[in-house]
């Protein structure tokens, strides 16, 4: 019996010749991540509880400083003195101070610190986001980290796997963030429990790099250990000129098993939302139509890379923002807000009556800059939606591609874009 | 605490639903204070809707029991160190999302699966809890659960407190295949 990506990985990483479903692995871990929240604890456990005094490789461990930085006060700016004082004493080579990185899940992508082919580690649950680059990749928690960190291996058990097919292409306005809202909303949050999802089909093949990261950042929504999609010339492209290692991508054996197959025809997935106050609560955009919204949020490591921002900026150049909502813009690192820049993306949202902020994690996790008071609704282009995950537990929460964002921020309410391009830009 | 082996826990039921996720079990706005368990065991379960004030009422030794996925969402650590700080001594469920079942296991946190115990147990219910056996029994209701068994690997982990002692044993070894 052949293998599939994600187990071939975990065979590597162990050392071993095959392993199948079920199988507990002690396995070599790649690259790691750590960020403000989760390298405080994971640092004083290393040091405290398992008696490490360095780190197992200072070159294979990320730190980015995002969550709550820059410090939205002075609980968050220990945390990130913390973290910043263990990277400059551990001699972490890769740390990402506030400016200088932004979110975790889109640094690492875009600086080729995350490989095919390889086993990776974030203390971070959507860390999965990585296996778009054909990788291994999963969130673990702190003491995990600290393991890591100590000895640069970790426990895994091999999980099944569930096979997803996309036939035919994505219909226009239609993007990779409607199409994994409409996976989500059929699986539920619970429908991958602890397995991979495993990307296929002709549909991938028009989903650009930072589409490609939307799926599967969003594989822990349905409960997945991590999702991953095959290399081929996107993935090689993307990574030319800037992968930080030798890498040695990964492919499924045609006889590798799986747990399940699902099929889906790209082209019959419609413009999707999620609704409140889950991530798998979905709905075709058509049912949610008109409904008011107090803030519109593009940002987050879902759905805030260059490609999104332009979107967006092609919905609003010429155009307000509706006078009873705010729009608020992160970009998802400061590589893509230098980008903005460049493009003039920025002078657009400005224009338009949007708020422009550094890269953070801020508002996706009510962390800060734009936590939502009680009653309020939302539009957003993050991954997750639980009850008080954006601020107030009883502020609703939408979740949608970024160019229905835009749109509706311009409404008001939700929108379908193509009602808003028919208008006539107002302001010039 | 650490499961000791032949260990007995006794307590009272608090009873969720399916999908708790972690920004329920512990709102990311107190993961800033993520080095302070007592602050997190005050807020534990705080945005499970209707529940504000919840580890207030909590008695040391409760047990939590949930339905289906309990714990998803965010890769927190300190989702199962706010429940252990605000009193609960084990958290039985239907089944439980992956990193909260991992963070459990490695900080040596009692968590049983259970879909009987989650279908049958009603909220208050006396419950006795038989670690080493992972039976649990109802007292209220003079019933019995069998929890499903762990890996012998993870059992072995929960019996030594955590991840955090095995590295250590497992550095040490290291260290002395060095200096050999
Ligand atoms: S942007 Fe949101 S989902 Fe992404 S890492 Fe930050 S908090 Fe997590």
């Amino acid at each position: 019996m052949g293998m599939n990506m994600t187990e071939k990985i975990l065979a590597r990483g162990a050392g071993r010749e095959s392993v199948k479903p079920g199988d507990l692995l002690l396995a070599k871990v790649d690259f790691a991540m750590g960020h403000d929240l989760t390298i405080p604890p994971a640092s004083k456990i290393m040091r405290e509880q398992m008696g490490a005094t360095r780190v197992w490789d200072p070159e294979r461990l990320a730190v980015v400083q995002d969550h709550f930085q820059p410090a939205k006060d002075t609980a968050s700016a220990a945390l990130g003195k913390t973290t910043r004082d263990w990277a400059r004493a551990m001699g972490i080579k890769w740390y990402f101070e506030v400016g200088d990185g932004g979110i975790c899940h889109t640094v690492l992508p875009e600086r080729g610190l995350v490989l095919p082919g390889e086993l990776i580690v974030g203390a971070d649950s959507h860390s999965c986001t990585y296996g778009a680059l054909n990788n291994f990749a999963t969130g673990v928690g702190s003491t995990d980290l600290a393991c890591v960190l100590s000895l640069g291996e970790l426990w895994f058990r091999v999980p099944e796997t569930l096979k997803f097919v996309y036939h035919n292409r994505l219909s226009e306005w239609v993007e990779a963030k409607d199409l994994i809202l409409a996976v989500i909303g059929h699986l539920t949050v619970d429908g991958a429990r602890s397995k991979a999802m495993e990307h296929t089909g002709e549909a991938l093949k028009h989903i650009d790099m930072e589409g490609r990261l939307t799926m599967t950042n969003m594989a822990i929504e349905a409960g997945a250990k991590n999702g991953i999609m095959e290399y081929d010339e996107v993935t090689e492209a993307f990574l030319k000129g800037i992968a930080k290692r030798p890498y040695t991508p990964v492919s499924s054996d045609p006889d590798a098993a799986y747990e399940k197959v699902f099929e889906f025809d790209a082209e019959k997935v419609e413009l999707s939302v999620a609704k409140p106050m889950s991530p798998d609560a979905y709905a075709p955009l058509s049912e949610v139509i008109g409904t008011k919204l107090d803030q519109v949020f593009i940002g987050s490591c879902t759905n805030s890379r260059i490609g999104d921002l332009r979107r967006a900026a092609a919905v609003l150049k010429g155009r307000r923002v509706h006078p009873h909502t705010r729009l608020l813009i992160t970009p998802s690192s400061t590589e893509t807000a230098r980008m903005a820049e460049r493009e003039g993306l920025i002078r657009i949202f400005y224009d338009a009556g949007a708020s422009w902020t550094v890269s953070t994690c801020g508002a996706c996790l009510g962390g800060h800059m734009g936590v939502l008071g009680e009653g309020e609704t939302c539009l957003s282009t993050t991954n997750r939606n639980f009850p008080g995950r954006m601020g107030h537990p009883k502020a609703l929460v939408y979740l949608s591609n970024p160019v229905v964002a835009a749109a509706s921020a311009v409404a008001g309410e939700i929108i379908h874009p193509a009602e808003i391009m028919k208008r006539a830009p107002v302001a010039v | 605490m650490t499961a000791e082996r032949g260990l007995v826990l006794r307590g009272n039921s608090w009873k969720f639903g399916d999908n708790v996720d972690t920004d329920q079990i512990i709102p990311a706005r107190y993961a800033i204070y993520s080095m302070d368990e007592k602050v997190l065991g005050e807020h534990a379960m705080e945005d499970v809707p209707d529940n504000a004030g919840w580890s207030k009422k909590v008695l040391a030794g409760d047990i939590l029991v949930a339905g289906s996925n309990f714990g998803c969402g965010s890769s927190r650590e300190i989702a199962p160190v706010a429940i252990r700080a605000a009193g609960i001594s084990a958290v039985i469920a239907d089944s439980f999302a992956r990193i909260f079942f991992r963070n459990a296991i490695n900080i040596g946190y009692p968590i049983l699966q259970c879909p009987q115990a989650a279908e049958a147990v009603r909220q208050g219910d006396q419950l006795e809890i038989d670690l080493e056996e992972g039976i649990i029994k109802n007292l209220t209701q003079g019933d019995e659960y069998r929890a499903d068994a762990f890996p012998e690997f993870m059992t072995e982990l929960i019996h030594m407190g955590g991840l955090a002692p095995w590295v250590r044993k497992r550095l040490a070894e290291k260290e002395a295949a060095r200096s050999r």
